[in-house]
């Protein structure tokens, strides 16, 4: 065990217990509040695993955008407080759902890379260099689709959520 | 550094959560926010054997991913929106117009 993975132990733990209260959290503003506790702790388990700039990107657009979305959308509908009315009936088979994909997520890790016999990379750092040259130079047509995809997505937004005045 | 299997286990947890919030939830942000969870169990995996196998093809697709959740929520979010404009509530199981 290395300090690195002492950090990341504490890191994951923050970050899983959040994402618990995000999903059962009876108040929906304090919801918006864990997944940011969340999406922060996963920031810096990419700090730690080397990755600089999705870090940071993660922290601009997720913690800085995502979040604010979503706390706007919180607003602009009644938001219900309450678990009664933020759950549905079928709480005991979303458990065991979601524990027998945790289940079989975990058996197939372990069966593919076992824990005992892993052993730790050493260091990597993808710098913000090596990115925009992986990006610039091996994934520009997919950088281009995506670029495509966000002005498809903001003029759908935009034409979904205004008012039909004239009709 | 951090063994491989700790961050799939990370990740396959958060994926587990996401699962659970997208089942249980009946507000239809609530469950655009356990969908994010889900896609940020992805990143960790990708970032993770981008770490392991010290490639950066891993890196660029989690900031693909990044992307294309911004405009998912985007978009979810309108729908949102225009549903709570039309229908007065955004609880999914009361959304059943195209459902026999």
């Amino acid at each position: 065990m290395t300090g690195q993975e002492y950090a990341f132990i504490v890191l994951a733990a923050v970050g899983s217990i959040s994402a618990i209260a995000t999903v059962t959290a009876r108040n929906v503003v304090h919801a918006a509040l864990y997944l940011v506790v969340t999406l922060s702790s996963v920031g810096a388990v990419y700090l730690l695993l080397g990755a600089e700039f999705v870090a940071w990107v993660q922290i601009l657009i997720y913690v800085g955008a995502i979040v604010i979305l979503f706390l706007f959308g919180l607003m602009l509908t009644k938001a219900p407080i309450g678990r009664d009315s933020l759950d549905n009936q079928q709480r005991w088979v979303g458990v065991l759902v979601a524990f027998g994909v945790f289940a079989g997520l975990a058996y197939l890790i372990q069966d593919a890379f076992p824990l005992q016999d892993a052993v730790a990379a050493p260091g990597f750092r993808g710098s913000t260099e090596a990115v925009g040259q992986s990006i610039f130079h091996s994934y520009v047509l997919p950088f281009e689709a995506v670029s495509f995809l966000l002005l498809a997505a903001l003029i759908g937004a935009v034409v979904l959520a205004r008012k039909d005045d004239e009709t | 550094m951090i063994r491989l299997p700790l961050v799939l286990f990370f990740s396959a947890f958060l994926f587990s959560a996401g699962v659970y919030g997208v089942l249980v939830r009946r507000n239809a942000v609530m469950v655009l926010m356990a969908i994010e969870l889900m896609l940020n169990a992805v990143n960790v995996n990708l970032v993770g054997f981008s770490a392991n196998l010290k490639a950066m093809s891993g890196q660029v697709f989690a900031l693909f991913i990044i992307a294309v959740a911004a405009a998912e929520v985007g978009i979810g979010l309108a729908i949102v929106i225009l549903l709570f404009r039309n229908r007065e509530s955004i609880n999914v199981d009361e959304v059943s117009l195209l459902k026999w």
